[in-house]
């Protein structure tokens, strides 16, 4: 495969980008729409007290769950850990921070970094401690709203069924969910994708995240866990 | 202690008449997951799934899951004709811009005034909003099915909640084993009693005054 424009990288070459300490934004709901991959390279390298940002915590052995359960996050930014015991369990004992954000908060917090904004202005929750407490509030046209702060990572990993090697991408039925919100979110974006095709083979039309957004593109080795229904 | 497979479908069945047809509507997880078997085929509606699906069906046979398509619970999922997928931003606009004609979700306890508590039981671990709050602050009808009682019989439909709200004055319909109530801005409203059930097991089992 051409690599006209040096994004497409072996899995050990992206794990160059990860240190103890950063702050990763990862894709997936539920793990579907995680990247297997970047996220068992990540296990390899043993990197420790990471700051994870993402839709959830995945199941114990799916997704990014696997990272927290092994204990090398220090706090997650995210919707919801109940899929996830280990999750709530380190919550518990005080080894892991957890901050939660209304979902469909959560998922415009990331885009709002992605896309060069400083916060959003949301009404969901205001009358809630655990999502309204230390956040500024502002009256705009009469009406009141929590300022929510936009979020942004080191690193942002996603999955995505078909890129070219510029790092346009398509994503693959609901494993979409916040893969593209993701994709813009983090100083280096990393994708890993199920398949690489010529550049010109994908229809500017059909391409749901523009490759400016992507810097390396990560071969996929498939999904290895097995699934919470099977 | 959970309810039988056929009560669960009564009230799931019931639920059902409250979908028109061409409405947005999203499910909950345990009983709501029962409702698309009781619609009749002549209503089209969009299920909406918060993880980015408009027009989800029903579980696939099993050897034919698509692990890339699954509901907002995690399992697998098949999709009808006109649906759609989107990124967690969109489908969330979609509910904050009110058009998500319906939530059909569970509840621990819901009061008098339709505020909802959903999410939190003290002392156990917690598990995060998850997308529970937009849901029930911003669909246009938030519909609750759950049982009367909980499982050491005391109302789950009280005057004030004992647990987190999710949501203030959210609610519009309760749906339980017993019977039906409308929340309005004057409390609540018994509107069906379901057999074999009295006016005056409800009474007994309901938390908080109504009408009748």
């Amino acid at each position: 495969m051409e690599n006209s424009f040096n994004k497409i990288i072996t899995i050990e070459r992206a794990m160059e980008n990860f240190q103890d300490g950063m702050t990763i934004i990862f894709g997936g709901f539920g793990g579907i729409g995680s990247p297997p991959t970047i996220i068992d390279g990540i296990l390899d390298k043993e990197v420790k007290e990471l700051t994870l940002i993402g839709n959830d915590t995945g199941f114990p052995h799916i997704g990014i769950g696997k990272i927290v359960s092994e204990g090398r996050a220090a706090k997650i930014i995210a919707s919801h850990i109940g899929s996830n015991p280990v999750a709530g369990q380190l919550m518990t004992e005080g080894k892991l921070e957890v901050e939660f954000s209304p979902q469909g908060i959560l998922a415009e917090r990331i885009r709002a970094g992605g896309v060069g904004l400083g916060a959003i202005l949301s009404d969901i929750g205001m009358d809630n401690e655990m999502v309204a407490d230390g956040k500024q509030r502002v009256i705009v046209e009469g009406k009141e709203y929590l300022v929510e702060t936009a979020l942004k990572g080191d690193v942002s990993i996603i999955y995505a069924k078909k890129a070219d090697p510029y790092g346009n991408l398509i994503y693959d039925k609901s494993a979409r969910n916040t893969n593209p919100l993701v994709a813009m979110a983090g100083n280096i974006t990393i994708a890993e994708v199920e398949e690489i095709v010529p550049l010109g083979s994908l229809e500017p039309h059909e391409i749901t995240t523009p490759g400016v957004f992507v810097d390396y593109i990560v071969p996929s080795k498939g999904v290895n866990w097995t699934w919470a229904w099977e | 202690m959970g309810l039988g497979i056929d009560v669960r479908n009564r009230i799931a069945k019931r639920a059902a008449e409250e979908i028109k047809n061409g409405m947005v509507v999203n499910l909950g997880i345990g009983i709501p997951s029962l409702v698309p078997n009781h619609l009749p085929d002549h209503v089209n509606v969009m299920f909406h799934a918060e993880n980015g699906i408009t027009g989800m069906g029903p579980s696939p046979k099993k050897g034919e899951e698509d692990e890339n398509l699954c509901n907002a619970g995690g399992f697998p999922v098949t999709v009808v004709a006109g649906a759609s997928y989107c990124d967690s931003a969109i489908s969330f606009g979609m509910i904050r811009r009110g058009r998500v004609d319906m939530t059909i979700l569970g509840s621990l306890e819901v009061s008098k005034n339709g505020d909802l508590a959903n999410w939190i039981v003290p002392g156990k671990k917690v598990p995060g909003m998850g997308g529970a709050m937009e849901l029930a602050q911003k669909a246009k009808k938030v519909i609750v099915l759950m049982n009367h009682v909980d499982k050491h019989g005391k109302p789950k439909i009280v005057k004030e909640c004992s647990l987190p709200l999710t949501s203030a004055r959210c609610v519009d319909l309760i749906i339980t084993e017993m019977g039906v109530f409308v929340v309005t801005n004057d409390g609540l409203h018994l509107k069906e009693i379901f057999p074999p059930y009295s006016f005056q097991e409800i009474k007994t089992n309901t938390g908080c005054s109504f009408h009748w």
